[in-house]
């Protein structure tokens, strides 16, 4: 018997039965739907997560002065010393696994082009600071390290600030008045959105940290290129972990922190953090699923219970199956196409029912859905394995049934 | 070699019930020709339906030589009895045993399912042999719109549908009205006339008087082979 027309009797089997394979069936629905639920939820969650990352910088790793600004606030600002471009040099030549490393300072100043102004941060930054954010310009181009160590007067802006004073026409190229300076638009930045906390990053303008530190913000700050915040990028193949290290060591020397004191900085690996914070939320989507997956159990073994009581029930059709010729693989692969076909459609249902659910709890604003294509293969896989899982044993008891004693069963 | 379709010697059947041993056949030695009309006769234990299942091929001998249209039977395992069955003996019951809600067409045609047989060509041969019993109209009725009687037609089409070289009916009118039981057995006259061996179990001397041949079992053993 062909596979065509062994489906064929399973359907019909299945047909004639509607209301008792709709019942069989429902507990694979329920599973395979709450899987679906589950893991679009908890994967969505995790792109988001990912995402954040990213808008940051990946392997970001972030230096500032003052205790750890995630722990308990300690010290207080202005009680200990800015860091500076040779701190930013030490890191780029003593400590290996960094990629990139720039020195931040900012302030806010005001910009005027054609009679426009509009005012917002200006951020100084060293040449590597594009890397270290994994940001650059979309168009026109960044500066060179010789235009960092020279004080240039050529600036970057961010899309909010090239809307604000330029509207639709091309900025780069023209010259933009940074409080009393002018300066020269080499490019815009790439968009990039609002940050988790609700800030619009596009709303920057960066330039050479020396042309900041000298020509615009002249603050006296008691130190020589004083700069407030280090990025550094670790490398992808470095260690994160020792890489921190070595740089909380070498700060430690350069800052005169004594064995046993508590470090007047703090090196923070944003990434890892925001990791943390969600690591709950994706134990609880493992908890989830694994709940999802007992269900899908659970339904197997109610496939396993209706199709032991449909072989029973229908001990003298095999009977009469095997007096015309049917061969015990066949009727095993009968039953067993039952079960599959049962499974399978609860598998379809329920796939379309957890669709239905993602796309409603997205609806609701609460959560970031991702619906993936092989999770949606896989939940059906999974259905047409318990189908096969839990339908065999009864399959292969049917298929061992004398054909004397199945023809005479009452 | 024999000229016979059946040819059994020493025909055993011992069914092991815990303990006891329940000999079912004691040694049963027969023939039967091709186109014979053969009754099997006698009380219920003795045997007689132990010996249908055996040239049924749904049981296999304890001991002796079974042997039906040229292949030895005693040896051959489950699936290669199966597929005997499939292609050489037809089988109509007392209970008619049709596939419920499913229609006369397909009923018939369910044998040739299992030979391999298209789609189209089943359709073909399940509706000749739907005609030949007189159900041509009621192709697509489901055995609950169907009498006894046409029942029992669609179970002999479906006994036909794969040229059998034997048709077996146990006890084929042991449901049916005595009316319908004449009709039905004048399908089998007629198709025993066109040359078709069948053998009938049966203990009803008005049935087994339209075989030529009655065989009568007790206790195991053939006591009377009357022609």
């Amino acid at each position: 018997m062909n596979l065509f027309a062994a489906i064929r009797v399973a359907l019909t089997a299945l047909r004639v039965n509607a209301l008792r394979s709709a019942l069989a069936m429902l507990g694979v629905v329920i599973g395979v739907s709450a899987v679906i639920v589950m893991v679009s939820v908890t994967e969505g969650a995790s792109n988001a997560i990912e995402e954040q990352i990213a808008s940051f910088g990946a392997n970001l790793l972030i230096i500032r002065p003052g205790s750890s600004a995630f722990g308990g606030r300690r010290g207080g600002a202005g009680t200990a010393t800015f860091m500076n471009d040779e701190d930013v040099e030490a890191l780029r030549d003593e400590i290996d696994g960094i990629a990139a490393v720039s020195g931040e300072m900012s302030g806010t100043s005001t910009f005027v082009a054609d009679g426009v102004n509009w005012s917002t941060r200006i951020q100084g930054v060293h040449a590597e600071y594009f890397e270290t954010r994994d940001w650059f310009p979309s168009s026109g181009r960044s500066f060179y390290p010789e235009e960092v160590n020279s004080g240039a007067r050529v600036i970057l802006i961010g899309q909010t600030l090239a809307r604000e004073l330029y509207g639709a026409s091309d900025p780069v190229g023209q010259i933009v008045r940074v409080g009393t300076t002018p300066m020269e638009i080499i490019g815009v930045m790439s968009a990039k959105g609002q940050s988790s906390w609700g800030q619009d990053q596009d709303d920057v303008a960066l330039a050479p940290i020396n042309t900041v530190r000298d020509r615009i913000l002249g603050y006296d700050l008691g130190v020589r290129d004083p700069v407030f915040t280090i990025y550094a990028e670790i490398d992808a193949s470095a260690d994160p972990g020792l890489v921190t290290a070595d740089i909380e060591e070498l700060m430690r020397i350069r800052r005169n922190v004594q064995p046993g004191a508590e470090d007047d900085f703090s090196v923070n690996n944003l990434g890892e953090f925001i990791r943390a914070r969600n690591e709950t939320e994706s134990q609880l989507g493992v908890l989830l699923a694994a709940a999802a997956g007992i269900s899908l159990l659970v339904g197997g073994i109610g496939i396993m219970n209706i199709m032991l009581v449909s072989t029973t029930e229908r001990t003298r059709e095999i009977g009469l199956r095997l007096a015309v010729g049917a061969k015990r693989a066949d009727i095993r692969n009968q039953f067993l196409i039952e079960s599959v076909v049962l499974c399978f459609t609860g598998g379809l249902v329920g796939l379309l029912i957890g669709i239905g659910g993602a796309a409603y709890i997205e609806s609701l604003d609460q959560f970031p859905i991702e619906i993936q294509p092989s999770v949606a293969l896989i939940a059906i896989g999974a259905s047409a394995f318990v189908g096969i899982f839990f339908g065999f044993y009864p399959a292969h008891r049917a298929s061992r049934l004398d054909p004397i004693e199945a023809l005479r069963f009452e | 070699m024999t000229a016979s379709l059946i040819h059994c010697r020493n025909l055993t059947r011992i069914y092991k019930m815990g303990e006891n041993e329940v000999h079912a056949l004691r040694g049963v030695s027969v023939d039967i020709r091709r186109g014979e009309y053969v009754a099997i006769m006698g009380p219920s234990g003795s045997g007689k339906s132990t010996f249908m299942n055996m040239i049924g091929a749904l049981d296999r001998p304890t001991s002796g030589t079974l042997e039906i249209d040229g292949e030895r039977l005693e040896a051959m395992k489950p699936d290669e009895l199966a597929a005997f069955r499939g292609k050489r003996v037809g089988f109509v019951f007392q209970q008619f045993n049709l596939l419920p809600r499913t229609a006369a067409i397909d009923n018939a045609a369910l044998p040739l399912v299992y030979s391999g047989i298209s789609a189209s060509e089943r359709k073909q041969r399940a509706e000749a042999r739907l005609r030949q019993v007189g159900l041509g109209e009621r192709m697509d009725h489901h055995p609950s719109q169907l009498s006894g009687g046409q029942q029992q037609r669609v179970a002999i089409a479906r006994a036909l549908v794969n040229d059998p070289a034997i048709l077996l009916a146990d006890e084929p009118t042991g449901a049916l009205d005595s009316q319908t039981s004449e009709e039905i057995l004048q399908i089998f006259d007629q198709l025993n006339r066109d040359g078709m061996t069948i053998i009938l179990v049966t203990h009803e001397p008005d049935v087994a008087a339209h075989a030529k041949r009655q065989i009568v079992f007790r206790d195991g053993e053939i006591v009377e082979d009357r022609t």
